[in-house]
């Protein structure tokens, strides 16, 4: 005759199946790969992580498919950029998930965008200006100094979420950070002769790139944000460059390097591809590649003039 | 205003320049020492502007010292010891849910009048807005949609649509849980079905001006209802999401009546997945059944053209295989992509047929199992412009109408319809669209339809489904 306890224990044994998975390791959903690179930084072994995005894809621009769906419903964590990037498709696929755990104001769901200083918000919000995201511009992806602060939340943030591995996350937060400060004086370093550049971008993509290496952007290729070029304005930006010449023009991986060819042709400056994010170009492996690369491109096509 | 700063005092500076010019040309050396003047206060100045700029974002940032900034571009970031997340001030209307308005209307021609819009072989209630509607200019279907979170437990959103004959009609308002885990959400009151691909869809999403001719005539051109709705996703990797839902059943092909229990139940399932970065999809199956009483029913007679009218009371089943192809070049849709979406649904009814019920006031035994299907392709070419070919038929399939016989003798015709679409998409926010369809609803007759389209959508940015 079984006692109370043990029909208790059978009752719940499968119970303990079903929670068991959620401790095997933290399911991570990344909205972008730079995101998706700092957990897997931060969490180690820790955590499985998964990315909705690939770097050949323009993050506005997706859609709340059935397998980002079916990721977002078995997420502990999910971690996007926030500031309105992922508004056509992340409240959706929120929505859709019936994941009480990730849904906004939640532990469960991080936004990287609200940690860092954002730069181009907009003194107007207006349609006529353009895709502008109220919050701010949101590429902040571009300056490792943002990155280092959201590794500190996110490291934070791991460690709340998965309370049972606290310690190993401070350890790996204090190694990466270490580890990112030693880069970032290497690249400040290297990317002296950058300062004061005057470039043209493709999109306004690279605000907080510019802000950190001191470049300035004296023109954009798109006539507002979010809205192709034209062959009009292409031909405004052309003649505004005799005036003020420029170094270089910058476009994202992800993006048609058309118009930045054109520029390129017509101005005589060279176009450079910037990976934006981890897995955009072949040298931009991890977040210290992504970095590396993009430096490496800036000044091989202008350091000096 | 720095650039116009340094660029003024040089302006300023160079015309005590030009005016000594004019009497003794300046020695070289005259010319360096001026340069090196001019370099000097605009060096000044872009530091004292810097210094402004800086005391500025550290007055807004809330007495963070300056030179935290200014002391080593390497170390620490721009800013800010790690801020936290903060929500605008905004006093009580902070928490004014979110508002989005579509404005949409057009112009039509067709070449036959679309006041006797029928579909030959198919009873249509007589309240339909089947067809392509009113000829001429005239609005559409404005919108006007609220969202928000209501509670940490809920959230709510309306859709009130305002016709262009200036009615008003509810056409979603429901709440939805977020905090039920398991993937578990539910939701009740009024919301369009989940069966099929394209029901849910607000028209406003849809790649063509009009739905389908089998949603047409076999879901009322789409289905609503009050009522609730419970949908689960399974806990794989793999999308399996399952619904069920239960109605009032207010509409075609139910109809609304007194009674206390459901006139309508429905049951999905959709699966779906990606295949490689460049393709996703997703596929389902669904079932709604609905009870009608004393549905009033018309149809045409393709000979003699008359109008017959009818009651329908009993229930119908509808089956509706479902399936969306999408194709983008690396995931990548801004510049090329291509959707492939086609439907086939499958209607049952069984129940009783009143014939002319005004008049002959014939009544009889009645079941009908008809069919329908749509295949479209939408292939947007370039950015902002798109190309879209829908291929569509209707099966009358077989119907019993016992006594009634006579009354409706059926010709087999298989209503069809070809359209063609063009829209150009300014931004992600305005659609401009033509249409053109061969539109043979009704037998011997071909209704050559011509739409031009606007849709624009204003304040929030909606959030689409897949």
């Amino acid at each position: 005759m079984m006692n109370r306890k043990t029909v208790l224990a059978l009752l719940a044994a499968p119970l303990l199946l079903l929670t068991l998975p959620a401790q095997a390791a933290l399911r991570i959903l990344a909205c972008e790969p730079e995101w998706g690179a700092l957990a897997q930084e931060l969490g180690g072994d820790l955590v499985e992580v998964s990315v909705a995005t690939s770097a050949l894809q323009d993050p506005h621009q997706i859609q709340a498919k059935p397998s980002l769906i079916a990721r977002a419903r078995n997420a502990d964590l999910v971690v996007c950029t926030g500031a309105e990037l992922e508004i056509g498709w992340l409240p959706v696929l929120l929505q859709q998930s019936g994941n009480a755990k990730v849904q906004p104001g939640q532990v469960g769901n991080f936004a990287a965008a609200d940690f860092v200083r954002k730069l181009d918000i907009p003194s107007q919000l207006d349609r006529s200006q353009g895709d502008v995201h109220a919050a701010g511009n949101p590429h902040i992806q571009t300056d490792p100094r943002n990155i280092a602060q959201v590794a500190t939340a996110l490291g934070a943030r791991l460690a709340q979420v998965d309370a049972a591995h606290a310690g190993q996350y401070a350890q790996r937060l204090k190694d990466f950070s270490q580890r990112w400060q030693q880069a970032l004086v290497r690249w400040s370093a290297q990317a002296a002769p950058l300062k004061g550049a005057a470039v043209v971008s493709q999109h306004k993509a690279f605000v907080y790139l510019y802000d950190w290496l001191g470049m300035k952007e004296v023109a954009v290729l798109e006539p507002k944000p979010g809205v192709e070029p034209t062959a009009s304005h292409l031909q405004e930006v052309l003649a505004s460059l005799k005036s003020v010449p420029v170094r270089m023009v910058l476009y994202s991986a992800y993006q048609d390097p058309k118009p930045s060819e054109w520029l390129s042709k017509n101005a005589n400056i060279p176009a450079v591809k910037i990976p934006f994010t981890v897995g955009g170009t072949d040298g931009a492996k991890d977040l210290f590649g992504l970095f590396d690369d993009t430096l490496a491109r800036l000044l091989a096509a202008g350091a000096k003039k | 205003m720095r650039k116009l700063l340094s660029a003024s005092i040089a302006l300023a500076l160079s015309v005590p320049i030009c005016a000594s010019a004019a009497t003794e040309p300046p020695t070289a050396s005259e010319i360096q020492l001026l340069r090196q003047e001019i370099d000097a206060m605009r060096a000044s100045y872009e530091a004292r502007l810097q210094a402004m700029e800086q005391r500025l974002l550290a007055a807004e940032r809330g007495a963070v010292p300056a030179v935290a900034t200014t002391a080593d571009a390497a170390s620490t970031p721009p800013s800010v010891a790690a801020p936290t997340a903060t929500a605008s001030v905004g006093g009580a209307n902070a928490f004014n849910p979110a508002m989005s308005l579509i404005l949409s209307g057009g112009y039509t021609r067709t070449s036959q009048d679309p006041a006797s819009y029928n579909i030959t072989g198919f009873q249509l209630p007589t309240d339909t807005n089947a067809g392509p509607g009113s000829r001429g200019f005239s609005l559409a279907e404005s919108e006007l949609g609220l969202a928000a979170n209501i509670d940490p437990w809920l959230r709510g959103a309306a859709n009130i649509s305002l016709h262009p004959d200036d009615t008003v009609s509810v056409e979603e308002a429901f709440i939805q849980t977020t905090s039920l885990s398991n993937g578990l959400s539910l939701k009740a009151g009024r919301f369009f079905s989940g069966v099929g691909y394209l029901n849910s869809q607000h028209a406003h999403t849809w790649d063509f001006v009009d739905n389908p001719l089998a949603y047409q005539a076999f879901l009322g051109t789409q289905y609503g209802d009050d009522g609730v709705q419970l949908h689960w996703l399974a806990p794989t990797d793999q999308y399996i999401e399952l619904g069920a839902e239960l109605g009032r059943g207010r509409s075609f092909p139910g109809s609304d009546t007194g009674r206390n229990g459901a006139g309508m139940s429905a049951l999905t399932l959709h699966t779906g997945g990606d295949v490689g970065d460049s393709h996703n999809w997703r596929a389902g199956v669904s079932l709604l059944t609905a009870q009608a009483t004393d549905q009033s029913l018309a149809t045409v007679d393709a000979t003699s053209g008359t109008v017959i009218n009818s009651a329908f009371t009993g229930n119908t089943r509808v089956w509706v295989l479902d399936g969306v192809w999408k194709w983008a070049p690396n995931g990548n849709a801004t510049r090329t992509n291509f959707k492939l979406q086609g439907e086939y649904l499958q209607s049952t009814r069984n129940g009783n047929l009143t014939y002319d019920p005004d008049t002959a006031n014939l009544s009889g035994a009645y079941s009908t199992e008809q069919s329908g299907w749509y295949l479209q392709g939408v292939y947007q070419f370039m950015p902002s412009w798109r190309v879209g070919l829908r291929a569509e038929r209707l099966n009358p399939g077989s119907t019993d109408y016992a006594i009634n016989t006579a009354s409706f003798a059926g010709s087999g015709y298989q209503p069809s319809k070809n359209t063609l679409m063009f829209d150009f998409n300014p931004s992600e926010f305005s659609r401009i669209r033509l249409q053109l369809a061969q539109d043979k609803s009704r037998q011997g007759l071909t209704d050559k339809q011509v739409f031009l389209q606007y849709q624009m959508s204003l304040g929030a940015h909606g959030a689409h489904s897949y």
